[in-house]
């Protein structure tokens, strides 16, 4: 049990969206809370269990395509996040998360799928899976630094007019058009593993302010700094 | 099955190819440049491609896959088939086409082989030498970026095991997703090993419904279900289908040995070696490629440890030392993979309170890892710097793939 000025943290369905290191950033989110002296729990969503529409951010990662289908399927019976995003819940969606999120995918089967609608974004298959370190420069009001992390996905995400991309790619493919990610509100997808908040420490924080309602003051971590120079350092080069 | 009288009558193509191989090998090794059989496999592949099928025709072939614990598989695999006659393997571990041809070009006389295969290219393989038989330990998330989707993985080796009519497909049926890949093969035998890396098999490999497990079996409503297993594993027990129990009674710690020890009893018995004598071949072995094998240096007692992905880590963790300070090396190579978010499912919280010391060329993503895990560390890039860090004593000193291989290479250079 938690009380009131405990921030809730949902991570959801890691069982089938966690393929790639996913619960890190729920890790990423709670410490940075602790470290400033804000009370944060993790609450594991699992299939089976009903979807709480009453946490403060939702987490989904990355899953084959089977998963994401038994996913988006799960989610769409049980809609206890799209009331939390009417409600003005923070969400971060990680590459099948980010295809879950959107309003249409289609996987390599050729079937396509309807996702949650919460991000203006259809995916295709891409003729070849992009795989690499993934470089992109966040778009305005979405934070000055570079944005870094690895990519892992077959889907090509076209954006319509209710999403904005997170950034535009510096190097790697992201959506496949130049640019990287969506947002809408307080929703925001990426390709971006690492995992992406691990890396991008400026995101954790501007979600974190989202929820809190203020900018978080800054947190030096020294591993943090180091980490981003050598995968940034690396972007020039192949590696 | 015992065969001597086995000759290579290969076409010229393939000889002068593989003659080729093997100068290039010398070279290598005479050169410097480390693992010479890989190098010579490469050569003769390029010459001759199907020289993998003509130099593995006319042997009893056991080809060993899985993401964990192939080359602790196919050492005792080939430890028990030695009781019959010479056994050919890629001991060092080189599980890519090329080494797999390279441990057949050392041995080509030899009846028996034991080959352990990246279960990437294990349908490949298996298509050009035709294997008596196949073992599948497990299948997880490894190498994420390289191997892709375990899933897709799963299919290519389940069409792999179906295009075998003749092969026995010797299969962990703890494991939901070797499980698939085994159903179709022409004669599975099932061994029940207990161990069960469950986070990738939530959802059916079949159909992709929810796969429900309850008191060690597990079920789908599509029908697909832990199948009765031949052989089965309880502690140091197993069981074998013509009723016998065998105390294992390893020298190799841990649960993962052990289940791979049921795995290559099962195996070693439909080439023809039965359990109780295989099982005493088996007590023999006390270190696999320098794994589990402790380093005597002038201040340091070093106890190497490989591990590769969070299923590795898994078993790792308990079987640290207590009060011991613990270096880690990470990599993050083409052969580690290089997308390194899997160290986000290790629960290296358990580390907390003991002296660790963050190495490998990855150690800035190791290091983050660890910030977060509240395990306060050292940081040394230099993995044996990292240990002279230390105050003289006991070691343990874990690593991935080349991390440790690396660090294999440059204590053997130093003795």
């Amino acid at each position: 049990m938690t009380d009131e000025s405990t921030v809730r943290i949902g991570l959801v369905l890691p069982e089938v969206l966690g393929t790639y290191g996913d619960s890190g950033n729920a890790t990423v989110l709670r410490k940075r809370l602790e470290w400033r002296g804000i009370d944060a729990a993790v609450v594991p969503v699992r299939l089976g269990d009903p979807v709480p529409s009453g946490l403060d951010l939702y987490l989904l990662g990355g899953g084959e395509d089977d998963a994401q289908a038994l996913a988006v399927d799960y989610l769409r019976k049980h809609p206890g996040l799209q009331r939390a995003v009417a409600s003005g819940a923070v969400v971060l969606g990680v590459c099948a998360g980010l295809q879950v999120l959107g309003t249409k995918f289609r996987a390599i089967d050729g079937v396509t799928q309807h996702g949650l609608g919460l991000l203006d974004v259809i995916t295709e298959p891409g003729e070849t899976r992009a795989v690499g370190e993934l470089i992109a420069i966040p778009g305005a009001h979405l934070g000055d630094e570079r944005l870094t992390g690895f990519e892992n996905h077959l889907g090509q995400s076209l954006l319509g007019s209710s999403s904005t991309p997170l950034g535009r790619v510096a190097r790697g493919t992201g959506n496949g058009d130049g640019t990287e990610g969506a947002v809408t509100g307080k929703v925001v997808a990426t390709y971006l593993h690492g995992p992406v908040l691990a890396r991008n420490p400026a995101l954790a924080d501007l979600l974190l302010g989202w929820l809190l309602g203020h900018p978080l003051p800054p947190l030096e971590l020294t591993e943090v700094a180091r980490l981003r120079a050598e995968r940034l350092a690396r972007g020039s080069s192949r590696s | 099955m015992h065969r001597t009288d086995v000759t290579i009558r290969s076409p010229l193509r393939s000889r002068a190819s593989v003659a080729a191989g093997r100068l290039t090998a010398w070279l290598s090794r005479n050169a410097g440049f480390g693992s010479g059989g890989m190098i010579g496999g490469r050569v003769t592949l390029k010459l001759d491609p199907q020289a993998l099928r003509r130099i593995g025709r006319d042997r009893a072939l056991v080809l060993v896959t899985g993401t964990n614990g192939k080359t602790t598989t196919s050492l005792m695999l080939s430890r028990a088939l030695e009781e019959l006659g010479e056994v050919a393997s890629n001991s060092d571990g080189a599980n890519l086409p090329d080494g797999v041809l390279a441990a057949l070009m050392a041995r080509p006389t030899a009846p028996f082989a034991v080959l352990e295969v990246d279960e990437a290219y294990l349908p490949w393989v298996a298509e050009q030498v035709q294997p008596s038989a196949v073992v599948l330990l497990n299948l997880s998330r490894d190498q994420l970026d390289r191997v892709g989707e375990v899933r897709g993985t799963e299919r290519e080796l389940r069409a792999a095991m179906a295009r075998l009519p003749n092969a026995i497909v010797v299969a962990n049926c703890d494991d939901v997703l070797v499980t698939s890949a085994a159903m179709d093969a022409a004669h599975p035998i099932w061994v029940s090993t207990g161990r069960l890396w469950r986070d990738d098999s939530v959802s059916c490999p079949r159909c992709g419904h929810a796969v429900c497990h309850l008191m060690g079996q597990w079920s789908c409503t599509c029908g697909l279900k832990r199948p009765t297993p031949d052989w089965s594993l309880a502690g140091d027990l197993l069981s074998t289908p013509a009723g016998q129990v065998i105390d294992l009674d390893l020298r190799l710690p841990g649960d993962a040995n052990r289940a791979n020890a049921a795995l290559a009893l099962a195996a070693a018995d439909n080439v023809g070696v039965p359990p109780d004598i295989a099982v005493k071949r088996l007590r023999t072995i006390s270190d696999i490629g320098g794994r589990y094998r402790t380093i005597r240096r002038a201040r340091h007692s070093v106890h190497l440890m490989l591990a590769k992905n969070p299923a590795g880590w898994a078993e790792t963790l308990p079987v640290l030392v207590e009060n011991t300070p613990v270096v880690i090396a990470v990599n993050g190579q083409e052969a580690d993979g290089r997308d390194l978010s899997w160290l986000w499912d290790v629960p290296f919280e358990q580390l907390r309170g003991r002296h660790v010391v963050a190495a490998g060329e990855r150690s800035a993503d190791l290091a983050v890892r660890l910030r977060y895990a509240d395990v306060s560390y050292q940081w040394e890039r230099d993995p044996v710097r990292a240990i002279d860090l230390l105050a003289p004593g006991s070691v343990e000193l874990v690593a991935n793939y080349t991390a440790f291989r690396e660090l294999v290479s440059r204590f053997d250079h130093d003795r």
